[in-house]
């Protein structure tokens, strides 16, 4: 079968990767590079678990076709910590018991990092809509946007570890 | 196996594909269906052409590419009229990829921002240059299988413009309903409206009898009481999972009051 070549960067690393035809991102992320943090959940946008940032923004790694990416700016849950430091929101999750099978968390953690990025006191509502395109089948909810307003707290007094 | 064909130039994707073949917008819909193994999909026609990109202002109409994204039109200075549309479209990441030509091929439920487009006249143009008006356009949808550049749409004077989206779970719901409205007045009479509706057909509808039934009354609660009666017997709205098509003609006239004089409640 015919691959076509393709490259972007992931987590701040140039990648580059032999890609199927129509296969989508979150396939080659997982199958081809390796990378396991984006989870699959359903395959058609609804549970949110694959999200990635693309250029700083969250996009669906399920439904983005890969050869769109060339030459974009991907990242994944996977380039958060650094080294043994956890990123702020990773710890808060932890801390915030915003995690219970975890399944749903990358997808949460990116799309709130997305929010961060450009809103670092953001309102409770605006922790809602971030992460209203992410389903959890476990927590509830309550937990994940506690900890995305603490980790908001925590990044804006200059807590990194 | 399929291939993707990228083309830098739109007008040369016109006649450049069969029934095997698809037009790749944000991919919110496709991908799912090629992931689902549901289309019958050999090659995927991409297209990075800036004109897909454009939102062009000319005089009374503003044109908007046909790869514009939800999230695109939201940070849009000339569109802030269709910024509450727009975000009423998924979530933050089905933002940022759906576009505007996606959109005009949403099956019902979907197609929330197309209601908008049809109550602002919408004409749409292909790749070849010919033009459609977006209502001929969604009656024969899918017959015609050629790549939309953009759609041009009428600009609404301040406060001409009405939109509501009715859904069970908020944010990020599918449309129970939703209405959008063009209301110009002229000396205190609406005068030649649009009202069209989205969940309540096969695709998004112009609701004539409601027009033709505000056209010349007062904007005001008894102006707008043969509209209210009028809509319930407009459409033969579907049944799905979110309502049956029997609740969507009871809550019509509900919503439709509401947007009209601009009350509370969804
Ligand atoms: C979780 C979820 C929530 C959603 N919520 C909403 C919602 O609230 N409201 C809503 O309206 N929709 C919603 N949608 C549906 C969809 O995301 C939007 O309708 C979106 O605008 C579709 O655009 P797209 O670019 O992703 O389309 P694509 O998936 O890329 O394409 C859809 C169809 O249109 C064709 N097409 C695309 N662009 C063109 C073009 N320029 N010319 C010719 N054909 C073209 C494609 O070939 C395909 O057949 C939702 C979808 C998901 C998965
Ligand atoms: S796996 Fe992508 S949204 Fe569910
Ligand atoms: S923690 Fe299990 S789905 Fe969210």
């Amino acid at each position: 079968m015919t691959k076509t070549p393709l490259q972007f960067t992931l987590n701040g690393k140039d990648t580059a990767v032999f890609v199927d035809g129509g296969a989508n991102l979150l396939d080659v992320l997982r199958r081809v590079v390796g990378d396991l943090s984006p989870k699959y959940g359903c395959g058609q946008g609804t549970c949110g678990t694959c999200t990635v940032l693309v250029d700083g923004e969250p996009q669906l790694s399920c439904l983005t076709l890969a050869e769109s990416m060339s030459g974009h700016s991907l990242e994944t849950l996977n380039g958060l910590a650094t080294g043994a430091n956890l990123h702020p929101l990773q710890r808060t999750f932890m801390e915030s018991f915003a995690a219970q099978c975890g399944y749903c968390t990358p997808g949460m953690i990116m799309a709130a990092k997305a929010l961060l990025a450009k809103n670092p006191n953001p309102t409770r509502e605006q922790v809602i809509e971030s992460i209203s395109g992410n389903i959890c089948r476990c927590t509830g909810y309550e937990p994940i946007i506690d900890a995305i307003l603490q980790a908001a707290v925590e990044m804006r007094s200059g807590r990194v570890a | 196996m399929i291939t993707v064909d990228t083309y830098t130039n739109a007008n040369e994707v016109s006649g450049a594909f069969g029934s095997d073949t698809a037009i790749m917008g944000g991919g919110t819909l496709l991908m799912g269906a090629l992931n689902y193994g549901r289309q019958n999909i050999t090659k995927i026609v991409r297209i990075t052409d800036p004109v897909m990109k454009q939102i062009a202002d000319a005089g009374d109409r503003i044109t908007i590419g046909a790869g514009v994204t939800m999230s695109e039109v939201i940070r849009s200075r000339d569109l802030v009229f269709l910024a509450p549309v727009a975000q009423s479209v998924g979530g933050p990441a089905i933002r940022n990829m759906a576009t505007l030509g996606g959109n005009l091929f949403a099956g019902t439920p979907y197609g929330d921002f197309t209601v908008a487009l049809l109550a602002l006249d919408g004409i749409v143009k292909y790749a070849n240059g010919s033009e459609q008006d977006l209502e001929g356009f969604l009656a024969s949808r899918g017959n015609r299988r050629d790549l939309v550049v953009s759609v041009s749409v009428k600009k609404p004077a301040a406060n001409e413009f009405r939109y509501r989206k009715v859904v069970r779970v908020k944010p990020m719901g599918r449309s129970v309903l939703s209405i959008a409205a063009r209301l110009p007045t002229s000396a205190g009479r609406i005068a030649n409206p649009r009202v069209a509706f989205g969940a309540m057909g096969t695709t998004p509808l112009r609701a004539k009898a409601v027009e033709s039934a505000l056209d010349g009354a007062a904007l005001d609660a008894n102006g707008i009481q043969a509209a209210l009666a009028a809509v319930s017997k407009e459409f033969q709205p579907p049944d799905d999972s979110l309502a049956s098509g029997w609740y969507r003609n009871e809550i019509a006239p509900v919503y439709l009051r509401r947007l009209l004089l601009n009350e509370g409640g969804a």
